[in-house]
């Protein structure tokens, strides 16, 4: 493991960039020991995984990896050629080569939560798609937190070579007697040229939980990148910021869907470095206020002539005491750059609410079909697996009806 | 024949102002009446404040349903009771599907079937009304009322912006709607409509049985459809403000 350098101590001191500062002290390292789970659909986790997406018959997935706080509790490859799924740690001794990878996207000193990953040499889980291998179903991950006042520090690692692809469909959750707790989970993500990963991540925290995800994704030439990220539950504090560097004729869609419940803070978006010629970006926000504090970040920065990009943030405050801040930010350092962005902060429109009542359906139900069609209905290209999640955890948030 | 719609004294706003004057118009069950009446003069308020829209706010008057007023009732308990709408310009809602509304609004699981009748099994997963053009607009409109049913509809413009070729099946599909439950002898018809047209297009298709003209906030006269209509393309609406006699109060 790399040296724990000063440099990394004294990040444990920096803020991050955005969101409210967690006290670490506050929480003790999550257990390593997880439990072993070896049949998924006779787990007592059964219902907090499907909950977040991730199915415990494994129909239609390639592969299933669990961590419960900070230990893998679960790791059932199905027969796949090219693919490649264990925990970082073992993959370290199973690769040599993996050292040019570990720490490299993401920097350990980016503020308190990498340090203390990195020092605290969290552990994750590691997938290689091998060069050219296009695994058919997605591969579902699912990170549990079970111990109260305990972080969770995962570090994770995806390499998808030259000219493969995977989908990813990752679940977060919080056991029910581990509400105030804190996760980061480091990703760092590494796309040859080529290559494409649609990665989607959908949460179910506890009302307290504080959550840092950290997420950097190294995207290679002609190859492309999809961040999928939905939240409709109630959380404590959450901030993410995930990060795309794009190289010549690369590029990175990504779409957050939000649900601010009352008490819930979230801070979300995501930047794209446009750093290749004829690199595009596609950044796309739907959040709902219900009570809550949402904030939508996006920003796109320019780095190469020939490039494209659009963002777009869209929100609604559906219920007093709610607040919603859109902050689209547009950079460039090259000539000849195409970016663009929309930012809307409004409310559900009468006549829609009307036209669809004039059908027969009461305003709740009305309001309901519009705020679903706005969260999931609204952004084009999301995965079928992910739509079918969406719907149901969309269903489950209660909107209104 | 009973009463399937009154209006009576009828006075709305509309924008802060007031549109409806004192409209007073009766449909009978099973009656198909039209509605004429240059631009501005209050026919698609009419039709909007019958179906409950909270652009329109009543003032004053009844507006008697199957003998209830429902004049302070919700737009959905309307639509509940019997009442259907084809808006001439319904709103684009992106996100929901027109398939979802469809099914919404019928209790038949196999509604959706009915989109092909209506050239538009290829507009089911698309958002509502979003990028449709002026026909797809109406086939649109006419598959969710088929799927909803209604015992009485207003039809607003029904043939404005479509073009010859779905002319055709739009009156086809509002004929179907007005004569559904006409069974092969019996002539007897149990769908009620009033429908606002400009052109009388669509009288080519559906035997009105009542012509009104409105003016002003008001109903200036009634009579047969086809002696309205061509009444109106021989000299307009200006002898109406001479007409006062004619003034159905």
């Amino acid at each position: 493991m790399p040296g724990k350098d000063d440099s990394v101590r004294e990040a444990l001191k920096t803020k991050g960039a955005y969101g409210k500062d967690i006290d670490l002290d506050a929480y003790e390292e999550g257990d390593r020991d997880a439990d072993s789970v070896k049949d998924l659909e006779d787990s007592e986790y059964k219902r907090y995984m499907e909950n977040v997406g991730v199915v415990a018959d494994e129909m239609e997935r390639s592969g299933t990896l669990m961590f419960i706080d900070n230990g893998m509790s679960h790791c059932s490859p199905k027969t796949q050629e090219g693919l490649e799924m264990s925990t970082v740690s073992q993959a370290l001794k199973d690769h040599d080569g993996l050292k040019d990878f570990i720490w490299k996207a993401m920097d350990p000193a980016k503020d308190k939560y990498t340090a203390k990953t990195y020092l605290e040499d969290g552990d994750g889980f590691f997938i290689r798609v091998k060069s050219g291998y296009h695994i058919k179903n997605p591969v579902q991950s699912c990170m549990l937190l079970n111990k109260e006042k305990s972080i969770q520090n995962l570090h994770n690692i995806i390499v998808v070579e030259d000219g493969a692809s995977l989908e990813m469909i990752t679940g977060c959750s919080t056991i029910r007697h581990a509400n105030d707790a804190l996760h980061v989970g480091v990703t760092e993500i590494y796309l040859g040229e080529g290559s494409g990963l649609t990665y989607s991540m959908i949460h179910s925290w506890g009302n307290k939980t504080n959550v840092r995800p950290r997420t950097r994704c190294v995207v290679g030439k002609n190859s492309h990148y999809t961040n999928n990220y939905v939240i409709l539950n109630p959380v404590g504090n959450l901030q993410s910021f995930p990060v795309a560097d794009l190289s010549e004729n690369a590029s990175a869609t990504y779409n957050t869907i939000c649900i601010a419940h009352e008490g819930s803070d979230i801070d979300t978006g995501g930047m794209v470095n446009l750093n290749g010629p004829g690199s595009r970006a596609e950044i796309m926000s739907r959040s709902i206020s219900m009570g809550g504090k949402m904030c939508a970040r996006g920003r796109l920065v320019g780095n190469s002539p020939g490039v494209k990009a659009h963002l777009e943030c869209r929100s609604i405050i559906l219920k007093d005491g709610g607040a919603t801040l859109a902050i689209p930010e547009l950079e460039a350092h090259a000539a000849d750059v195409e970016m663009t962005h929309e930012a809307a902060v409004g409310k559900i429109a009468r006549d829609q609410i009307e036209y669809i009542m004039s059908r027969g359906l009461d305003e709740d139900q009305a309001v309901s079909m519009i705020v679903r069609g706005f969260l999931s209905g609204s952004i084009n290209g999301l995965p079928e697996s992910l739509q079918k999640e969406l719907d149901s955890a969309i269903e489950q948030a209660n909107l209104g009806d | 024949m009973s009463e399937m719609l009154k209006i009576v004294d009828l006075h709305a706003e509309a924008g802060g102002r007031e549109i409806l004057k004192g409209v007073n118009l009766t449909v009978e069950e099973g009656e198909t009446c039209v509605l004429f009446g240059p631009n501005g003069s209050g026919k698609s308020t009419l039709l909007s404040t019958i179906m409950g829209y909270s652009t329109c706010k009543v003032t004053s008057g009844q507006i008697l349903f199957k003998g209830k007023d429902i004049s302070s009732l919700s737009i959905d308990e309307r639509a509940r009771m019997g009442i259907g709408m084809m808006m001439q310009r319904p709103p684009n809602i992106f996100g929901v599907k027109l398939g979802d509304l469809v099914k919404a609004a019928s209790k038949d699981e196999g509604v959706l079937g009915n989109a092909e009748l209506f050239k538009m099994e290829g507009f089911l997963d698309r958002d509502i009304n979003v990028g449709f053009s002026g026909g797809e607009i109406k086939r649109s409109e006419l598959l969710q009322l088929t799927a909803q049913k209604p015992e009485f509809i207003l039809l607003d413009e029904p043939e404005s912006g479509v073009d010859l070729e779905n002319i055709d099946l739009i009156g086809g599909k509002i004929k179907d709607l007005l004569y559904e439950h006409a069974g092969p002898v019996s002539v007897q018809r149990h769908v009620s409509s009033l429908i606002i047209t400009h052109t009388g297009q669509v009288l080519d298709y559906v035997g009105a049985d009542r012509g009104y003209i409105m003016k002003n906030g008001r109903i200036q006269c009634a009579g047969r459809p086809s002696d309205l209509l061509k009444h109106i393309k021989q000299n307009g609406y200006g002898e109406c403000d001479a007409c006062q006699a004619k003034t159905i109060q």
